[in-house]
């Protein structure tokens, strides 16, 4: 038989008043809720070898980071790549996803860009052409290049902010919308600013 | 371990004739060669590993190895957590070796155990030739993909002239910042090719960059805060043993009276006799010590990273508390609890940083007969009623008063790996040596193995379960093999003891899949096995199979038939709150 061990039952003992929330910061319970979300730019230079992508990608899933959209070329230099990837998360989730990030061997530097960076992305849409000439005009009225055309469809290119695109592609819908396919945002620091976390590169590296 | 390497060229005597040097064909240099040059780079003495076709080539350039000697393991994961053991007694990284496809999934379970608990451990694997990748040839596996969420990073070595200097990154960043595995998967081809380039010593990328010392503006708060406060207590992690900072932070806890608790992986970081000690807090740690986690007005976290067996319920968790936390790795600053005072840099710098900012200790004289209070309302004390089985406690405290005061200790998971750390007194860092984040059974086996091969001359004493040692017991025959001089002790009861334990408590005794109903005779198995194998049911023989056990000059197996019905204490269950641990099962 297991007899268990000597000493005061857990009623029998003073506890703390005070609470943490989940994200283990402490709390008043009585007015916190919980932190809001928001919507975060982060640019990710990588070194450009093989795995890095899925590295990075396999990151987000496992530590259940909520992913809006990831996109990934080459650079300037032959040997890095840009990662940019659009996330959802409250303040504490963004840090860990900065901070996890870094950890990665093959990352070099992981950058939040501020609110006015440039955010592009492309889209292509094909559309039904029984009214070609509406469509021109919908296509025109988006800055929407029009890329490969036959009797039955019409595929315009859009560029443009994550925004623009989804009210294009809505506008697109009364002509009858057959396929979509988006890039997800490609982004850059404007003026003289850069994209690259130049300060503290790796101090963080982990 | 192998003498081969170092005996074939000279030794004639062992019946065919061995060439000597002037017969012996010119071999050429391969990317192999540079694989085993980047081991001696290294200063590697040993690795773990089993053979196999992909990992030839590899084995082949180790036969010329006069430095780098192999235990062959009887098992891929028993050769992971060999070398995961070694890493954590010697504290450089320890290497295990596998084959392709099955050779390396079988590392799998070591490798994310290494992961877990932050231990340096190089893996290298063979991989089928380059030109059979992603065909899904014979025992091909995407080991880079496998492994890559459970490796600090890995390589896909891509030609004969750079894979040496693969291997030696691989070292470089396994010990680096802090510690954890790394992998090198090795294609067929690779190997087996022909490069005159040597590879250089163990080195980290450029862009790799750890930090040792805390922002100085970042201590100057801390250490105010820590002056201020009225029940300081330091919670000591697993970084503290990894970073060497154990003598830096009796000295902080000494100098300023500061009680100090423990994680599981930094057991032995602080001396448990010292009247400073809570030891263990957490889940099955000590009542006065989740007392004191639960009351505290300043926690200071050196090198943990408040894992949910030791938080609890995050909510209940030290809620008074504002949280000195230091760490090596940014990425655990306000991971899973908000760090009020965030000191990134290496544990003994950090501490020592701390130790200079202090202008006055804290008052801690009420503090401190608190604790004592704790200590005397919560002692760990267990009864021996002559009229049932045999307790696994009286086997652990017997063990510890018989062996030496170094002597290293090894689990496998479960409740005999909680009596090994309740009922056990540690004082020395890297004398505790088990899976802690992964829990994974079948551990103690191969870790004492590698821990009984990077410290020769120190007792190791091995703790099962039955459940656990059945998972890994094959690894019995290395112990043999290699004349290991290594104690096993079964606490048999016959059952997956925790399991049954949580049946009970929280699954209406529905014992399902738990009960064992029959053991095999491990006693007579470690005789089959070739080591000495004995068995204990009574108290009155505890004694003297002790000491036959560790009188044997070799592998010796001491089975213990233990109170099957018997219970890890305290607990908090999972998700509740450390201040209201159970002391029984009423309680939960």
């Amino acid at each position: 038989m297991s007899s268990g061990l000597p000493g005061p039952a857990p009623d029998e003992r003073a506890t703390p008043e005070g609470r943490r929330n989940a994200q283990g910061i402490r709390i008043d319970p009585a007015v916190e809720a919980e932190p809001a979300t928001r919507r975060a730019v982060i640019s990710v230079l990588v070194e450009h070898e093989p795995g890095v992508l899925s590295k990075v990608s396999g990151l987000f899933s496992r530590r259940q980071f909520n992913i809006e959209s990831l996109t990934v070329g080459p650079t300037e230099d032959d040997s890095r790549a840009r990662i940019t990837v659009v996330t959802e998360e409250s303040d504490p989730g963004i840090d860990q996803i900065e901070k996890q990030l870094r950890k990665q061997i093959p990352v070099i530097s992981v950058k939040e860009l501020p609110g006015n960076a440039i955010n592009r992305e492309l889209a292509l849409v094909k559309v039904e052409a029984e009214n070609p000439d509406e469509v021109a005009a919908v296509a025109e009225m988006y800055d929407a290049n029009t890329v490969d055309a036959c009797p039955e469809t019409v595929t315009v290119e859009i560029t443009g902010s994550r925004q623009k695109i989804a009210a294009a592609v809505d506008t697109f819908e009364r002509f009858g919308v057959r396929e979509v396919t988006r890039t997800g945002t490609a982004a850059l620091a404007r003026g003289t600013e850069s994209t690259t976390d130049d300060t503290t590169p790796q101090s963080t590296n982990q | 371990m192998s003498e081969r390497a170092s005996t074939a060229p000279t030794d004639g005597a062992s019946g065919e004739a061995t060439p000597t040097e002037d017969e012996e064909p010119k071999r050429p240099r391969t990317g192999a060669t540079s694989v085993v040059e980047a081991l001696e780079n290294a200063g590697v003495e040993y690795c773990f590993g089993v053979q196999g076709g992909a990992i030839m080539p590899v084995y082949d350039a180790l036969y010329d190895s006069q430095a780098v000697r192999h235990v062959t393991m009887a098992h891929e994961q028993g050769a992971a957590h060999a070398a995961d053991a070694y890493g954590i007694v010697s504290g450089e990284p320890g290497v295990c070796m596998a084959t392709s496809g099955p050779g390396a999934t079988n590392l799998v379970t070591g490798i994310a155990d290494a992961s877990m608990d932050s231990d340096p451990v190089v893996a290298l694997t063979g991989q089928v030739p380059t030109e059979f990748v992603g065909n899904d040839a014979f025992q091909e596996t995407d080991t880079t993909g496998v492994t890559a969420p459970i490796t600090k990073t890995n390589y896909f070595a891509s030609g004969a002239d750079t894979v040496g200097d693969d291997v030696s990154e691989a070292f470089g960043l396994a010990a680096a910042g802090r510690p954890g595995p790394t992998l090198v998967d090795l294609p067929k081809d690779v190997t087996q090719d022909e490069t005159d380039h040597e590879p250089g010593p163990p080195t980290t990328p450029d862009t790799y960059q750890v930090t040792e010392r805390a922002d100085p503006s970042a201590v100057r708060e801390a250490a105010d805060t820590i002056e201020a406060a009225n029940r300081p207590l330091l919670l000591v992690g697993g970084g503290v043993i990894k970073g060497d900072a154990s003598e830096e932070v009796r000295q902080f806890a000494k100098t300023y009276d500061v009680p100090v608790t423990t994680t599981m992986p930094a057991v032995g970081a602080f001396p448990e006799d010292h009247e400073l000690a809570l030891e263990m807090a957490g889940m099955h740690g000590t009542g006065y010590a989740n007392m004191a986690i639960t009351h505290t007005d300043c926690l200071v976290a050196v090198g943990c990273r408040f894992d949910d067996r030791l938080t609890g319920g995050i909510e209940t968790f030290a809620p008074d508390a504002e949280v000195v936390h230091v760490d090596i790795d940014p990425a655990e600053i306000s991971k899973n609890v908000k760090a009020d005072y965030p000191l990134v840099g290496d544990a003994a710098t950090v501490v020592t940083q701390l130790d200079e900012a202090m202008r006055a200790a804290p008052e801690t004289k009420k503090w401190r007969a608190t604790c004592q209070q704790w200590k005397s309302e919560y002692p760990m004390d267990y009864s021996t009623p002559d009229d049932e089985p045999l307790k696994p406690q009286f086997v652990v405290e017997a063990f510890d008063e018989a062996t030496e005061d170094d002597a290293i200790v090894t689990t496998g998971v479960g409740q005999h790996q909680m009596w090994a750390v309740q009922y056990w007194q540690y004082t020395e860092p890297r004398t505790w040596v088990s899976s802690h984040g992964l829990g994974t059974m079948g551990y103690g086996l191969p870790a004492a193995i590698g821990a009984k091969v990077a410290a020769p001359d120190t007792q190791v004493v091995s703790f099962e379960g039955d459940g656990s040692f059945l998972m890994t017991m094959q690894e019995l025959s290395v112990a043999v093999r290699e004349n290991l001089d290594i104690t096993v002790v079964v606490l048999n009861n016959e059952h997956i003891g925790m399991v049954r334990q949580w049946q009970d408590a929280f699954y209406d005794r529905r014992r399902m899949a738990s009960e064992y109903h029959w053991c095999p005779d491990f006693a007579t198995l470690a005789e089959g096995f070739g080591a000495k194998g004995i068995t204990v049911a009574e108290y009155d023989e505890v004694a003297d199979a002790i000491t036959e056990a560790l009188e044997y000059d070799g592998p010796a197996v001491l089975d213990c038939y233990i109170d099957p019905e018997e219970n890890v204490y305290p607990m908090v269950p999972s998700g509740g709150d450390n201040g209201q641990f159970a002391l029984e099962e009423g309680h939960l």
